[in-house]
């Protein structure tokens, strides 16, 4: 009777989800790092924005009946010539540049984070069966993998935009462009993180637990996602991180070359491009803003990545 | 019929084109509730012969010929598939390393309900009582609660009960335990050879041990092969193999053990080291180690001869039984 007492006791002592995140080092270290501090609170200042953008953007620049092209290349508000109604100035087609930005945003982060989804399912699927399994399947997906990262993404985009552009045509062109973006950058960049799940897997498949769940009559599939994956998920989060922010760069780029979003529904990328005509004739600011965002979320989301390295990697201590 | 029967094992690795044999041959079979322990250094085939059983011998090694037989099964010529169903739940293992052989990032409970649901039809409840069951058998303090810790939150000597409970969990016929106490202290070492003991016999599961501890196979074992080089050179009664060793190796493995030494002096080691497996002597491999060594020893593989209630692969002794047969009839 007290045994049965006790062990309830302990059971409901037993900590939950969320208190042993509480006591958790990752928490531990967060509240001792200013910058991470800093860092997430302007990310997900950021995110909301950016998501928020239906709600609380002045204008709908997706919206062409809204926009007066009298309204063109206006200066931000605190300028001479501005108007208190485009607190950021507008663009040359006289969209406000505030509500662009938010909406850019939008754009650029669901890129960002969309190609990173792919990357992670190509990149945990091909390194998981890589380092499992070893042997021919290992060295047929590694080649792959350095025939992959030989094309630049930047080739791989020119090439599959341009067909796509050929064959559907520019306004079909405009409906798939955000699909299309999150397949080129994932399909680009997955080597990065297959090779790094390779390589803890590599590690892991070494230790004696792997053996006793083959011993135990699992299947490979099960020991590959169940007992293997959850032992490679921090550096993968790590690298995930910082691909995020190379992704947003690489969308950027693209853009910014015209093989990205079409002028119609911009992302930071080709807001900048937009701006970079009018950068002479003293119209910076439809450039410079979007370009600080730009440069503000990826520092934001790299700072994030190293200190997520330096909390995971306990033999990177800073001295 | 025997549980398991091992016929002319014969497993080779693969290296550079070449293949080097570690198993050379061996024979030995094991009864329903028996505990057989295998004997040797390090190198000399223990392990490779315990995962060559459940087929599980990692690339590049294979078996390139013999029978082993579970039960009426062929294993060595079953499907992936088939031999699946025998792993974990008729053949468990147990291995050396307690802090290896638990995944680190699953609670014990999700780790043995795991294992439960991959070979039978139950729900989680049902797994969950039957991990109890499991728990409270190996004597682990407050099973309840082991069940939703995590493996590092536990010290090594119960990691060890734990992993004897998820051994035994879906209630095998057999288990191949390789070297399971080495990595803990002496004390441990003791409780958890006694509880493995006692469980075998009360759950009527045949062990083998795998070990170069000649003290705990004298302990648990009824019956014990010596190995070297990938033969058995001696098999027998436990007791008679520890009290009266015939093969010159056997005698230098207990000599050898420190309690043997007459304190003071050096103990009494073998000299040399065991071959390495692409460079085995010809005719007995253990010649250029052995102090009794003939011509003949560096010519011919000795077959076993039987000495009471022992089998040895020796000349020697061969010779030495040849003469009192001699002189017997005389």
């Amino acid at each position: 009777m007290s045994e049965e007492t006790s062990t309830a006791d302990l059971r409901a002592q037993m900590p939950g989800a969320w208190a042993r995140f509480r006591k958790s080092y990752l928490l531990y270290s967060f509240k001792r790092d200013p910058v991470a501090q800093l860092c997430l609170l302007i990310f997900i200042i950021i995110t909301i924005a950016a998501f928020g953008a239906p709600w609380w953007a002045p204008t709908d620049p997706y919206d062409l009946t809204g926009i007066d092209i009298m309204n063109s290349e206006l200066p931000p508000m605190w300028l001479d010539g501005g108007d208190a109604a485009f607190p950021l100035g507008t663009d040359a087609q006289g969209r406000d540049l505030l509500s662009t930005i938010l909406y850019g945003t939008r754009v650029s982060l669901l890129i960002g984070f969309g190609a990173v989804a792919m990357q992670c399912v190509l990149g945990i699927l091909f390194g998981l069966l890589a380092g499992y399994f070893g042997g021919i399947i290992d060295a047929t997906l590694m080649r792959l993998a350095d025939i992959q990262l030989s094309f630049s993404t930047l080739m791989v985009a020119i090439l599959v935009g341009a067909i796509v552009k050929a064959s559907f045509g520019n306004l079909m062109f405009g409906q798939v462009a955000l699909i299309l973006l999150i397949l080129i950058i994932g399909i680009a960049e997955w080597p990065q993180i297959a090779r790094t799940v390779r390589a803890s897997v590599l590690a892991e498949r070494s230790k004696e637990y792997v053996d006793a769940a083959r011993v135990m009559g699992f299947r490979a599939p099960r020991i590959m996602f169940r007992h293997l994956l959850p032992n490679t998920l921090s550096p993968i989060f790590v690298i995930a991180t910082v691909q995020i922010a190379n992704a947003i760069i690489s969308e950027a780029a693209l853009s910014f070359l015209g093989l990205g979003m079409p002028e119609t529904q911009p992302s930071l990328g080709s807001l900048i491009k937009s701006g970079f005509d009018y950068i002479q004739s003293g119209a910076w600011w439809i450039t410079l803003i979007p370009g600080a965002v730009l440069v503000v979320l990826v520092l934001v989301i790299n700072l994030l990545g190293d200190w997520l390295r330096d909390v995971m990697n306990p033999r990177l201590h800073k001295g | 019929m025997a549980l398991l029967d091992v016929r002319q094992l014969d497993v080779r690795f693969s290296s550079r084109g070449k293949a080097v044999q570690a198993l050379r041959g061996i024979d030995f079979s094991l009864e329903r509730g028996e505990r057989l322990g295998i004997v040797g250094e390090s190198g000399a085939g223990k392990s490779v012969a315990a995962f060559s059983i459940l087929n599980l011998i990692a690339h590049p090694g294979f078996i390139a010929g013999g029978e082993i037989t579970f039960d009426g099964h062929h294993l060595n010529r079953m499907s992936e598939r088939q031999l699946r169903k025998i792993r974990g739940d008729r053949i468990a293992m147990i291995f050396q390393d307690p802090m290896m052989t638990l995944n680190p990032v699953l609670t014990l409970g999700a780790q043995m309900i795991e294992c439960l649901k991959a070979h039978r039809r139950i729900s989680t409840r049902e797994a969950r009582q039957i991990a109890l069951d499991k728990l409270n058998l190996v004597q682990i303090p407050s099973p309840e609660r082991r069940l939703d810790q995590y493996p590092h939150e536990l010290s090594g000597g119960m990691r060890q009960r734990i992993i004897i409970a998820i051994a035994l969990l879906l209630d095998p016929d057999l288990i191949i335990a390789d070297e399971p106490t080495t990595a803990l202290d002496v004390t441990i070492q003791a409780e958890i050879m006694a509880l493995l003991t006692e469980l075998c016999d009360t759950q009527n599961v045949a062990l083998m041990l795998i070990t170069h501890d000649l003290g705990v196979v004298s302990q648990v074992t009824r019956r014990t092969l010596v190995m070297y080089a990938g033969r058995i050179i001696e098999q027998g009664p436990t007791r008679e193999i520890i009290n009266d060793p015939q093969h010159p190796y056997t005698q230098g493995l207990l000599d050898a053990l420190p309690q043997m030494a007459t304190p003071g002096e050096r103990l009494n080691q073998i000299p040399g080291a065991m071959p390495s497996l692409n460079n085995i002597p010809p005719g007995c491999a253990f010649n250029p180690r052995c102090t009794f060594a003939t011509e003949r020893c560096t010519r011919e593989v000795p077959h076993f001869v039987s000495t009471g209630g022992t089998q040895v692969a020796c000349h020697m002794v061969e010779a030495m039984l040849a003469k009192e047969k001699a002189h017997d009839t005389v």
